[in-house]
């Protein structure tokens, strides 16, 4: 086998599909009869400098998937593979792997230095491999060019797939010393210098420590600001990059450098080429980001504590800042906006301009005005929506104080340009604009009110004419329509767009039957702009909003009778179908609110029931995710009622409880298991073997996504309450799992903010699992069997609460948690709490919350506490 | 290392609307798990019982003769003691028209007639001016506030600021959570002054002290807006009434106090009494022509008839019973004249004669069927305290006996006289 190797690779890459399906099963063979000897001779094929450079490729890159996979449990399958391997095997594929990063063949130098990358994400973890980066760095100085360009970007691969604590201190010097080296001016080989600033883009994370020091940081800057001047363009844009990671990493030793990064990112926006302008723009647009992050923090928290103070950058910057990103916006390209993959100078430099309005608020405001007013009535096209466009881009960030006079003024004016303007560019962003002022200067929070009863007509009968425009303008237009809906959301009981309802309901719908209505979104955004309007309708429009269930029910009908369609029919069919049924849940859901109205409809409920099962039999599983949010707002509307559909139902709902695949379509499931609990309470009873074998599959699967997880334990906690004391025989099942998910959650010992969250999230699932069981055995005389549950659900609260990092909605849950064992358990659990290390100090603690809902629950606690100790 | 993607939103609303539809989803549906959480818990404390078993009459006094007034269910729920143990303020809150009527009607904690000063009135004891208006409870519940009167039927239903009594869109709590307020409507300024809490957002408070149920009362109602003018979600003003301690200063305020409404006598409630439904000695009512237009029975022109009238309850053994419990036994009609009758809540006339303080030889006339709105007999202390009082005004004098409640009204005079 070993002499054919190369053959075989080479006919893996035949364009004679026969060949090529024949060379890919012997490989696959060769994998299954013999790992060890499979990987030792793909990493010799690699190696083997008399091989041609395509089977050294592909030995690579099938070495490299031999390592690593997307999925997560499948990349733990290949992690776990690897480490069982015999040493000596090993041994002999890494010296193979680094050999042949000296290799003349470019192309089999870079595959290499992706797997030893990849051999070393796994190794070095587990205290394996530890000469690995000595070796590298050994005498990279004396290295031919080449070599030390394939070294330098082994570095960078390595750096991207391990953490920075996995290596130490002094190894991250060395490594950045030869990558800060190689990016050095005097380094005269291009290739190398690339290599090197790529690497470093990678390595920023490790350096911390280095950018606490003052020297070391000056350096490393030093050199990113230089290699922004190289001739080589690929460079410029790979250490503008690198200013890009460093901005939003180390925003806060970015004092001292400012003025030259700005002369350095204005020049690279006037004069360079695109890739390195856009780069050179998205500094400040990251900046900005930084800022608006911090500054919210300041508002949400006046104690000023919060860990990054503001250096006012944008601010101190905007003087010149501003007049560098108004220029680019006059440099539109003729389709853009036709484009859904757009994105050149002028979208980065607006998009900027908007991520600086917030940033700033009204000090951009005088800065910005001359421009609008210069440009807006010029005859060049570019120039006039350059202008709507800098003023759409300051409407989020200065106070409608600020704004509100402008706004009446220009109002007029974009009314006019949308009918009149011959444009398209200038009438898209036109419609735009209008739709930012909506959203952002109209509504119940708005002192001065920017669409009053004299030009309400005018308004919507200009953007109702602008729906008839070309796709991309009537997009913008529906989305215009979709805020000025949405600010009459607290209207009260009468709303200003109730005289106009049915002529925008009609247009709307006339516009999802335009021929061209696939164009630009444009029947998506009708759709979603129907939606916002019958969610913010109030009771004088129930009954036109009730007319509206058989019309989209009619449309829902016609796309499920159109059969043998084309893939890409089916997928635009698809699509509608998930429109639809999103539209119906909004539909349901507002009629479903009010008991005068959820009467009426529930007259159609069979026939849209009809209508949704008969979707999911079209098994296309884009739109099961809206099917199953449109039945889950079915259920609720219907309440017990609902059981007549659960026969059929059930299926579509295992179905989605096992789709691992599509994790969103699962989650939405757990949700509608949640609402159906809720709707059928113990007529649920049939269905819950089902559906508890289900949810125990998911949780123990390592395919399914995590995010899954959480609301999978409230769902057994909905279970639970839905069926009392029958969740017996669950109990088995359950608690174990919840045992050890809750001892796995108790600690978050040292992870990041996402790792913080998802452990409180898995908590809060974990507590609402307990809080429903509870609850469902109250006043049952099985409640006895949970009584050896509760030392471990003490113990539980006890230790989240010890590690002092649970977010408020774990606190409120977990406090409620407290109060139903008592309240449950009775004296059985009495001793027990009051035994408790830290319960008290946690009653306390929310008692005394600035949080009503907690202050209620740690009431309600108290209350069942008390009356668990007295008895 | 290829370069990486810089692409940013462009034209495009930070959340799409499916998104939204996802968060909406969301929403509802962890408001739906608090709500039911919510129910769960309240299950606990509130599970009140149609009715006593052990105090009950037998016979089910049923002065609503409705049709829909006498389901098939009531009966059977009668019979299999455990099914209307069940019947819990949650499912109360679902009942409907004639249900709900009765079944409100049994809720309300009645005060006795103070025919006697408790001991340790000044440590134990809260004393209020009672206003003069309709008593009732006040239930907001799933954006809707209704109130009821003492017989169960509804006074008005309207939107309130109090917890989900109107339909806002402000969502800060569980929407089915309920609160209950026992309160006095009062007429003339048209608002609802609420004289003890039952549950508040959907906790429960009917096992908490009276302490503690005036204390929570004063911290939440005010949270709530509900003590604001009315406005268009908020129909009626509620307003809580000063309550003082039963010592000296406490009881000449709530007996001379100046009131933004009008006296209906003076409630004393026991500080350490859970709130109990019916009559209970834990919470009493005093009434002279000091603080109360409504001592004793008038007639139209304000003067004080010849006869005072009585209800009672007639069972269906003839014996005629106050609303006590126990129920004190006044007589017996003949079985000839219950099997012509049908209402079964009589208004009599009295005429009583006291042996040793208490009330004895009651000669009682019939007169007629009540108002179909009275759902209860008068009680004991009632009666008793109305007689002393009209003999008082010289119309009757007293013959033996009723030395305590003398001595309750000299305590009374002389503590209110100190001012």
């Amino acid at each position: 086998m070993a002499m054919e190797v190369t053959q075989v690779l080479l006919n893996a890459q035949s364009i004679d599909g026969n060949v090529r399906k024949q060379a890919e099963e012997s490989l696959k063979q060769f994998q299954e009869q013999n790992l060890p000897s499979f990987l030792l001779s793909l990493s010799g094929e690699l190696a083997n400098e008399d091989k041609p450079v395509d089977s050294r490729k592909l030995a690579g890159l099938i070495l490299k998937n031999a390592l690593d996979a997307k999925e997560q449990h499948r990349k733990f399958e290949l992690v776990q593979r690897w480490l069982s391997l015999d040493a000596a095997v090993k041994s002999q594929i890494k010296v193979c792997l680094v050999n042949t990063l000296s290799s003349t063949a470019s192309d089999a130098r870079s595959t290499a230095s992706q797997v030893v990358a990849k051999v070393a994400g796994i190794e070095l973890p587990q205290k394996q491999w530890p000469e690995l980066i000595g070796s590298l760095l050994l005498n990279i100085h004396q290295l031919p060019a080449h070599v030390k360009q394939a070294t330098l970007e082994t570095l960078g691969y390595l750096c991207e797939e391990i953490s920075p604590d996995v290596v130490d201190q002094d190894q991250v010097n060395k490594i950045l010393t030869a990558v800060v080296q190689g990016m050095n001016a005097s380094e005269t080989n291009n290739d190398v210098r690339l290599a090197a600033t790529r690497a470093l883009y990678n390595a920023l994370g490790f350096a911390q420590a280095n950018f606490s020091n003052d020297m070391e940081r000056d350096y490393i800057m030093r050199v990113v600001c230089e290699a922004t001047l190289s001739p080589e363009v690929k460079i410029r844009q790979a250490a503008f990059e690198c200013l890009v990671s460093i901005s939003s990493m180390y925003y806060e030793k970015l004092a001292r450098y400012m003025q030259d990064v700005f002369n350095i990112t204005a020049k690279a926006v006037r004069e360079d080429e695109e890739p390195v302008a856009l780069q050179a723009i998205e500094f400040w647009s990251s900046i900005c980001d930084e800022e608006i992050d911090i500054l919210e923090e300041y508002g949400g928290d006046f104690t000023g504590d919060s860990d990054v103070p503001c250096f006012y950058f944008i601010k101190q910057a905007l003087p010149a800042l501003i007049p560098m990103l108004l220029e680019t916006l006059l440099k539109q390209e003729d389709d853009q906006d036709q484009d859904e993959g757009a994105w050149n100078i002028a979208m980065a430099g607006g998009t900027c301009l908007g991520l600086v309005a917030r940033t700033v608020g009204d000090d951009i405001v005088p800065l910005v005005m001359p421009f609008i007013e210069e440009n807006i009535t010029k005859p060049d096209w570019r120039q006039r929506e350059a202008a709507t466009y800098a003023f759409g881009s300051i409407l989020e960030g200065p106070s409608p104080d600020k704004l509100t006079s402008i706004v009446n003024v220009a109002l007029n004016f974009m009314l006019t340009a949308l009918t009149k303007d011959p444009n398209n560019h200038v009438k898209d962003t036109t419609a735009w604009t209008l739709g930012r002022i909506f959203e952002f200067l109209h509504g119940s929070t708005v002192d001065t009110p920017i669409i009053t009863q004299a030009n309400c007509q005018q308004i919507i009968t200009v953007l109702l004419q602008s729906m008839k425009d070309v796709p991309n303008v009537a997009e913008k237009a529906c989305g215009a329509l979709y805020f000025l809906a949405q600010g009459y959301e607290e209207a009260g009981p009468s709303s200003p767009l109730t005289p106009y309802f049915q002529e925008i309901v009609h247009a709307l719908l006339t516009v999802t039957h335009r021929e061209d209505a696939g164009e630009s979104r444009l029947r998506t955004a009708a759709y979603e702009t129907l939606n916002e309007v019958v969610r913010c309708s109030t009771d004088e429009t129930a009954p036109m909003v009730l007319q509206l269930v058989p019309v989209i029910m009619t449309e829902l009908h016609k796309t499920l009778e159109e059969q043998k369609l084309a893939s890409d029919e089916r997928e635009k069919q698809s699509e509608l179908q998930g429109l639809l049924c999103g539209c119906l849940q909004v539909i349901i859901q507002k009629l479903g609110s009010s008991e005068p109205t959820k009467i009426v409809f529930m007259q159609y409920a069979d026939q849209i029931m009809g209508l949704f099962l008969r979707v999911f039999a079209c098994r296309l599983a884009t739109v099961h995710e809206e099917a199953m949010l449109a039945i889950g707002a079915l259920a609720y509307a219907s309440g017990p009622d609902f059981s007549k559909y659960m026969a059929e139902f059930f299926k579509y709902l295992e179905m989605g409880l096992q789709n691992f695949e599509e994790y969103q379509v699962c989650a939405v499931t757990v949700g509608v298991v949640g609402d159906i609990c809720r709707a059928l309470e113990d007529k649920i009873l049939p269905y819950c073997d089902g559906i508890m074998t289900q949810l125990l599959k998911d949780l123990s699967s390592n395919q399914l996504h995590r995010s899954v997880k959480p609301p999978i334990f409230s769902c057994f906690g909905d279970i639970a309450l839905a069926i009392g004391e029958n969740f017996e025989k669950y109990l088995m099942y359950a608690m174990p799992m919840l045992q050890s998910a809750a001892e796995l959650s108790a600690h978050a010992a040292g992870a990041d903010d996402e790792m913080i969250d998802y452990t409180n999230s898995l908590r809060n699932g974990i507590l609402e699992a307990y809080s429903g069981i509870l609850q469902g055995f109250k006043n049952s005389p099985k409640m006895q069997l949970l009584v050896p549950y509760a030392p471990h659900i003490l113990q539980f609260l006890d230790s989240i609460y010890m590690e002092k990092d649970m977010d408020d909605v774990v606190m409120k849950t977990a406090i409620g948690v407290l109060g139903d064992l008592a309240d449950t358990l009775g004296s059985n659990a009495g001793s027990l709490i009051q035994q408790s290390l830290s319960v008290k100090d946690f009653l306390n603690e929310c008692l005394s919350s600035e949080d009503h809902m907690i202050k209620e629950s740690a009431e309600w606690a108290k209350l069942a506490i008390s009356r668990a100790i007295s008895v | 290392m290829a370069p990486h993607d810089l692409r940013r939103p462009f034209k495009r609303a930070a959340i799409s609307d499916q998104q939204r539809r996802r968060d909406l989803t969301l929403q509802r549906q962890a408001q739906g798990r608090r709500d039911a959480q919510q129910q769960a818990r309240c299950l606990a404390s509130t599970v009140l019982s149609l009715q006593s078993q052990s105090t009950q009459p037998e016979y089910e006094p049923d002065i609503e003769l409705e049709p829909e007034s006498l389901p098939d269910l009531l009966p059977e729920q009668e019979e299999s003691g455990a099914s209307s143990k069940d019947l819990d303020v949650r499912h109360a809150s679902k009942l409907k028209g004639a249900e709900a009527r009765k079944w409100f009607a049994r809720q309300l904690m009645l005060p006795e007639w103070m025919i006697d000063v408790p001991d340790c009135l000044a440590q134990d004891w809260y004393v209020f001016a009672r206003p003069a208006g309709k008593r009732c409870f006040v239930v907001s519940s799933n954006g809707t506030t209704v109130s009821r009167q003492r017989n169960g039927s509804i006074l008005h239903r309207f939107p309130s600021a109090l917890p989900n009594g109107a339909k806002t869109r402000d969502v800060s709590g569980p929407s089915q959570s309920y609160s209950i307020l026992d309160c006095i409507f009062h007429e003339p300024d048209q608002t609802y002054y609420v004289i003890d809490m039952v549950c508040w957002r959907g906790y429960s408070l009917y096992d908490c002290t009276a302490e503690f149920r005036f204390f929570w009362l004063n911290s939440k109602l005010g949270e709530t807006g509900a003590c604001s003018p009315p406005s268009f979600y908020h129909k009626y003003r509620f307003s809580t009434v000063p309550i003082y301690n039963c010592d000296q200063s406490g009881l000449s305020s709530a007996y001379t106090g100046a009131l933004p409404y009008v006296k209906d006598g003076l409630l004393f409630y026991n500080k350490h009494a859970h709130y109990q439904t019916g009559n209970t000695p834990l919470a009493l009512v005093w009434k002279d022509e000091n603080c109360s237009q409504y001592v004793i029975d008038t007639d139209s022109k304000g003067q004080v008839p010849s006869q005072q009238q009585v209800v009672l309850e007639l069972q269906d053994d003839g014996k005629l019973i106050t609303s006590d419990d126990p129920p004190v036994v006044f007589g017996c009609l003949d079985l000839d004249f219950i099997q012509k009758e049908i209402f079964y809540v009589l208004l009599l006339v009295m005429e009583v004669e006291f042996v040793d303080g208490k009330l004895e030889k009651v000669d009682l006339h019939y007169l007629g069927k009540v108002n179909r709105a009275r759902a209860f007999p008068d009680s004991y202390s009632k009666m008793l305290e109305a007689l002393i009082l009209y003999e008082k005004k010289g119309k009757k004098k007293l013959t033996t006996g009723g030395i305590q409640i003398s001595y309750a009204i000299c305590f009374f005079e002389h503590a209110f006289s100190l001012v």
